[in-house]
């Protein structure tokens, strides 16, 4: 077993990084395959309580990287799924706590024994994000459909090219297909037109989502969610079978225009 | 400063350290400079430091190896100088400067005579944060999107969409041009004229923005054959 290391991030801050990986991992691991998150927002950390492991904390990643324990034993076990692990983030330190090649050598050593890693990158392109894209074999960007956020993907999109971390995919959330109709909101068309990659998923805006997050019950184990459907399909794209992608609007023309670009990669 | 190994000069400079390095591998000079932090940690504890790599040609994974390398040992690096225009160019996509504060004299001669025949091609597209600066022509074969900016001292052609900001003869010359297959940006300067204008259009068409005759900077659609420099004959 050799894991895929997988980082999601976004620049822009709140546009659902940590939502995306908690559900990513969690559809991962329903399929059968063995997953470990790694909180990459050291001091600010929330990966685990989207999950619903905030009472299990013991150790953390700082501790593994300072030696206070072994890598094991701050490896929190799902309360569903016995193959999904967090290695959740330091609350009371800070992003100086952990440098890229401690990243890369936490990976190495868990690679061997899972199928994906997946790492919660912090907002931003300072150290944390360095941190969190270093030991990455490919980078899942998060965006909504507002100028702002774009703009920061396409910001971190040209980081990503200049570190040379291969070609990143996009994650589109939190699209409101009603708001698009009445052209209130960028369209999926908008958002590939300016940023130019490969889309993996777009996830429609759903209160589901937020319900989830916050009882620390990812959005994908509701079986009727729009989003949660949105991130198993993702989850199946990224073990590397084509699904195809949900109709969020009922009118044509859509489909077509987005056909074209998944073909572009 | 007298230093054990002569590979690496480091000097004090307004903003930090400056090192500078003798003809050598780029490896050698890599592991000299390493081991004089090494040797002296109290010294460039939390130190600003800018290299001077000379004519070496450095792609992306060099420079970055050796910005990890440093920031292990709190040393930032903010600065890479080269007369490598390759080199130059790596160290702006890592939003590294490429000069110390004050550009030196024999440097904007230099960029006075590439103004007039050559230009800095760039084959990608500029993202948001991206900043070109270049003394003469730019070319661009893609897209400059919002928050990427050009300011060249000559004129700018873009063979795709402009978004971003585009500053053209920024020394001062107001014959400048920008030429763009769709000039959507938010902001356009030739000289010491702004306008901020331009909606994005359904319907791009290839325009050419100038200083006119009575000293507004305007744009107008591209005509086949017609000469936009004066002094182009």
């Amino acid at each position: 077993m050799t894991a895929q290391i997988i980082t999601v991030t976004s620049g822009k801050g709140g546009v659902g990084k940590t939502t995306a990986v908690a559900n990513l991992a969690t559809a991962l691991a329903a399929d059968g395959r063995k997953v470990v998150c790694i909180d990459g927002d050291i001091g600010l950390r929330n990966l685990d309580v989207v999950m619903g492991l905030e009472n299990r904390i013991v150790y953390d990643i700082v501790d593994v990287i300072e030696g206070r324990c072994k890598l094991r034993q701050a490896m929190i076990r799902d309360k569903h799924y016995p193959e999904l692990y967090l290695i959740p983030a330091a609350q009371t330190r800070d992003k100086n706590a952990v440098s890229a090649s401690d990243m890369k050598r936490i990976c190495n050593e868990i690679k061997p024994d899972a199928d994906f890693i997946l790492i919660d990158s912090p907002a931003g392109i300072e150290r944390g994000f360095r941190n969190a894209i270093a030991p990455a074999d490919r980078v899942l960007v998060i965006t909504n459909p507002e100028v702002s956020a774009v703009r920061d993907a396409d910001r971190v999109v040209g980081i990503l090219e200049a570190e040379e971390k291969g070609n990143p995919s996009l994650i589109l959330n939190r699209l409101n297909p009603a708001l698009v109709r009445n052209n209130d909101m960028l369209s999926a068309e908008d958002v590939l037109d300016l940023l130019g990659i490969h889309l993996i998923g777009i996830v429609p805006e759903d209160e589901a989502v937020i319900i989830g997050s916050n009882r620390g019950a990812p959005v994908v184990t509701d079986a009727r969610s729009r989003a949660g459907q949105a991130f198993r399909n993702i989850a199946k794209r990224l073990q590397g079978e084509e699904v195809p992608f949900m109709d969020l609007y009922s009118q044509g023309g859509f489909w077509g225009a987005l056909q074209k670009w998944t073909r572009r990669k | 400063m007298a230093s054990m190994n002569s590979l690496v000069q480091i000097k004090g400079v307004r903003d930090g350290l400056l090192a500078a390095f003798d003809d050598a591998p780029w490896e050698e000079q890599r592991s000299a400079l390493l081991s004089q932090i090494d040797e002296r940690p109290a010294f460039f504890q939390g130190a600003r430091l800018a290299v001077d790599v000379g004519s070496q040609a450095l792609k992306v994974n060099e420079l970055v190896a050796l910005r990890d390398n440093l920031s292990e040992r709190n040393v930032a690096l903010w600065a890479v100088l080269s007369e490598s225009p390759l080199t130059e160019q790596t160290a702006q996509l890592l939003g590294l400067a490429t000069r110390l504060s004050k550009p030196q004299p024999e440097e904007q001669k230099r960029g006075d005579a590439a103004a007039e025949d050559t230009a800095l091609f760039i084959t990608k597209t500029l993202r948001s944060g991206k900043r070109i600066e270049y003394p003469g022509n730019v070319v661009v074969l893609g897209d400059v999107n919002a928050g990427a900016e050009i300011v060249a001292g000559g004129h700018v052609v873009v063979w795709g969409r402009v978004r971003g900001m585009i500053h053209a003869g920024a020394n001062g010359d107001s014959s400048a041009v920008i030429c763009a297959l769709d000039l959507s940006a938010t902001q356009l300067r030739i000289a010491d004229k702004v306008s901020a204008m331009l909606k994005p259009q359904k319907h791009p068409k290839p325009e050419v923005a100038s200083i006119n005759g009575e000293g507004f900077l305007q744009s107008e659609l591209w005509h086949p054959g017609e000469l936009y420099l004066q002094d182009m004959s």
